[in-house]
């Protein structure tokens, strides 16, 4: 008896213990300190007086960026935490944010998820340090990324055009041609697997990173954004053209279903078996350094497109802000003006394989004439500075991306799942959406 | 606290209202002993209850901030099919998965414990070790074991020529993760019910062989019922962890993202809406509804199982 009596007893512990981790990651909420004003002469000064930052960041370049600031203002004493790749780290910022308290002074955020944070008012509008004029030293898609609601909410760092990175000895072997338009895509996506089971044109499980940026390609503007009204729709035009395309291959099991970032889809991108990628252009550093193994076997091309016009869309990147919380934002103000604007802070990032969003570096003859080893000698920055320019303009994200991405794979997942319409999965995201932003205290409409 | 504290003065003259005034000051020293296990009790077991209690009669909104809603939140839950979808699918594994361990620890551990076994320590380890691999590690492993693209279970299709093992597919992802959460914790129950078993009196065995019982029915004559109590107290460690099934799922998500959704257990869905889509107070309620269903099928097997104890 007393051991049943115990075990009661530890239920009851248990269950209070399931509704005690609840309560703990709901601290208390308070509402971000506006802070006041300041002006380009206090980053200087600021930069003068030291002080301590933190700054969050997962780029590989940050390491080295930091020592080289550190280096040039012995000062200030920056102290690096990697607290986590995306997601990891919006959450613990979301919690830090809401919590009042243990946010860092300098933060690395994607550009897709720049809006729901200034939403939450947790960010530094940068124009009060008039890092505004800073407008003509980026790409036009980037700043567009890091201005919410006619606030400077960040500073753009890197920058992700879309290209078609492919797999040549592959294509060869198979006698497939670069693919210019969807259509030829599908074809090649065909052909390939016909010849050989084992490979696929692409990989694809479905990634909302991916389908928004295929979508801003294909004219979609499924978000719009005018203060607190949205407007959420995948029924237009521009979507329906993607998934015109996409279905095919989805339906008819053309796409490898390794899912992406996974080891095994690595093995897949060294092997042969995934032999293309539509992706942003900080691809080449990432295949450099984790597919090792296939070095000389890809080359990159544009984006194919659907009716032979060149237009792209970004996908990936990000950029740097200062956050309301920090007791000093004129020095993480500088901290960030140098980070992302610095040729000295560049040249490191670039070193790392990056691809700038700072039109002097995507100008640059020495940086666009690189000829890459790994490319088998080829000036991919031809062709990854050419779709810098090539992005079309007027994507928005939702204030609450990061939400709506992470119920992807519940809605339009299942789509691929079930190798069906990719159309049903998306108007089930839609429904979603509509329904968390009305929740929310949005005003969504469809 | 019934314990009296040495009162010399008591004992050679107890007039009636000193003797009061006394035991009021022993109350007050019992209570000075209590006090450290009370207030981090307070603070670690009520506060944050009652607090989430707190937290599930609001909502706050990103825009618009925070506001009573009274019982709103639970009002919403029990119409939330996306709760319920995930509710009915831990039920489900609960059902299946439990026995299946349960019957595979009480074997195993009659097995050690029948001294027929060879090695019987040997045995005993092995079986324990799964237990103290981190389950995090374990799921990984796992996730590399049923990789049908370049795992084990790949080579084994690529041996047999056909699709035969798919882990990650619709139908199998409950049974694939069954059968880690099965590896991982037989050893546990096995443990319990074996030290269960070194319980029994000796002399219990001796007089069974006296009147001539084979081993079979000194398990069903003895060990059994002796096991009675301890397969009640698996059997709800069991049930909370299949309610709280989390990590599992959540690691092998990265593997099979569209099969394991973002509710698929009711843990899953709280962390879910608490730590991508902000909705703490939801959240919180999802955990007290989750918890209260947990305490209430935990009690009613405990009495269940003492009753039979009665009988």
């Amino acid at each position: 008896m007393t051991i049943a009596r115990t075990a009661a007893r530890r239920t009851l512990a248990v269950a209070a213990t399931a509704a005690l981790a609840v309560g703990a990651l709901a601290a208390c909420s308070t509402g971000a300190d506006a802070t006041g004003g300041g002006s380009p002469d206090d980053l200087d000064a600021a930069l003068e007086a030291g002080g301590e930052l933190t700054y969050w960041s997962w780029t590989p370049s940050a390491e080295a960026q930091v020592a080289a600031f550190e280096e040039a203002y012995p000062n200030v004493d920056v102290e690096l935490v990697n607290a986590g790749t995306n997601t990891e780290e919006y959450t613990k910022l979301q919690n830090a944010i809401k919590a009042g308290s243990g946010a860092p002074d300098v933060v690395q955020i994607e550009y897709y998820a720049m809006p729901q944070f200034a939403l939450a008012d947790a960010l530094v509008d940068l124009g009060e340090y008039g890092l505004d004029e800073l407008e003509d030293q980026y790409s036009a898609s980037t700043w567009g990324s890091v201005n919410v609601d006619g606030k400077l909410v960040g500073l753009p760092q890197d920058s992700g055009p879309m290209a078609l990175f492919y797999n040549k000895t592959v294509f060869d072997q198979y006698g497939i041609a670069v693919p210019t338009t969807w259509d030829e895509y599908v074809d090649a996506a065909r052909r390939l697997h016909a010849a050989d089971p084992t490979k696929y044109i692409t990989s694809d499980t479905g990634d909302a990173g991916f389908a928004t940026s295929m979508i801003w390609q294909a004219g979609g503007r499924p978000f719009e954004i005018d203060g607190t009204d949205v407007t959420v729709s995948f029924q237009d035009e521009g979507t329906e053209k993607w998934t015109g395309v996409w279905n095919q291959l989805v339906e008819e099991d053309l796409l490898s279903t390794t899912p992406g970032w996974s080891d095994e889809w690595f093995k897949g991108l060294a092997d042969g078996s995934i032999a293309s990628l539509p992706i942003g252009a900080w691809m080449p550093g990432v295949l450099e350094s984790s597919v090792a193994d296939a070095a000389g076997d890809w080359r990159v091309a544009p984006l194919p497109t659907y009716d032979g016009t060149a237009v792209t869309a970004e996908h990936g990147g990000g950029g740097q802000s200062v956050v309301k919380q920090s007791e000093n934002p004129a020095l993480a103000a500088a901290f960030l003006r140098w980070l992302n604007s610095d040729p000295a802070s560049i040249d490191v990032f670039l070193e790392s394989g990056g691809f700038p969003s700072t039109t002097a570096d995507l100008e640059d003859p020495e940086f666009v004439g690189l000829e890459s080893e790994y490319f088998g000698g080829q000036k991919i920055n031809e062709v990854l500075t050419q779709a810098s320019k090539d992005v079309a303009s007027g994507w928005s994200y939702l204030p609450y991306q990061v939400y709506a991405n992470s119920i992807f794979g519940d809605t339009v997942g299942q789509s691929y799942a079930n190798k069906a319409d990719l159309n049903e999965g998306l108007a089930d995201w839609q429904s979603q959406l509509v329904e968390y932003g009305n929740e929310q205290g949005f005003t969504v409409g469809e | 606290m019934t314990t009296t504290s040495p009162a010399p003065a008591a004992v050679i003259a107890p007039p009636p209202p000193r003797r009061t005034r006394v035991r009021a000051r022993s109350e007050w020293k019992g209570l000075a002993f209590v006090a450290p296990f009370l207030v981090v009790f307070l603070l670690v077991f009520i506060a944050p209850v009652a607090y989430s209690v707190h937290l599930s009669l609001f909502r706050e909104q990103l825009v618009g901030g925070n506001a009573f809603v009274g019982l709103a939140n639970f009002v919403e839950l029990f119409g939330d099919a996306q709760f319920w979808e995930g509710f009915a699918r831990v039920v489900l594994f609960l059902l299946i998965q439990v026995p299946i361990m349960l019957g595979l620890a009480l074997v195993a551990a009659l097995a050690i414990d029948s001294a027929r076994l060879h090695a019987s320590g040997f045995f005993r380890i092995v079986i324990f070790l799964p237990y103290a691999v981190p389950a995090v590690v374990a799921v990984l492993m796992w996730g590399f074991i049923y990789g049908d693209d370049f795992g084990l279970a790949a080579n084994v299709n690529d041996w047999l020529g056909s699709e035969v093992i798919t882990p990650f597919a619709r139908n199998w992802i409950l049974v694939s993760i069954g059968n880690i959460v099965t590896w991982e914790f037989v050893g546990y129950n096995m443990l319990i019910f074996y030290s269960a078993l070194r319980t029994i009196p000796t002399d219990l065995y001796e007089a069974a062989e006296l009147d001539g019982a084979g081993p079979m029915r000194v398990v069903t004559g003895i060990k059994l019922p002796a096991l009675r109590g301890a397969i009640v107290i698996a059997t709800i460690f069991s049930i909370i962890g299949s309610f709280q099934l989390f990590n599992e799922p959540n690691i092998l998500r990265t593997l099979a993202p569209n099969i394991i959704t973002t509710f698929f257990t009711p843990n899953m869905y709280a962390y879910n809406l608490s730590f991508s889509g902000q909705q703490y107070n939801y959240s919180a309620t999802v955990a007290i509804v989750m918890g209260v269903i947990t305490a209430v099928i935990a009690y009613v097997v405990q009495l269940r199982g003492s009753r039979k104890e009665e009988r």
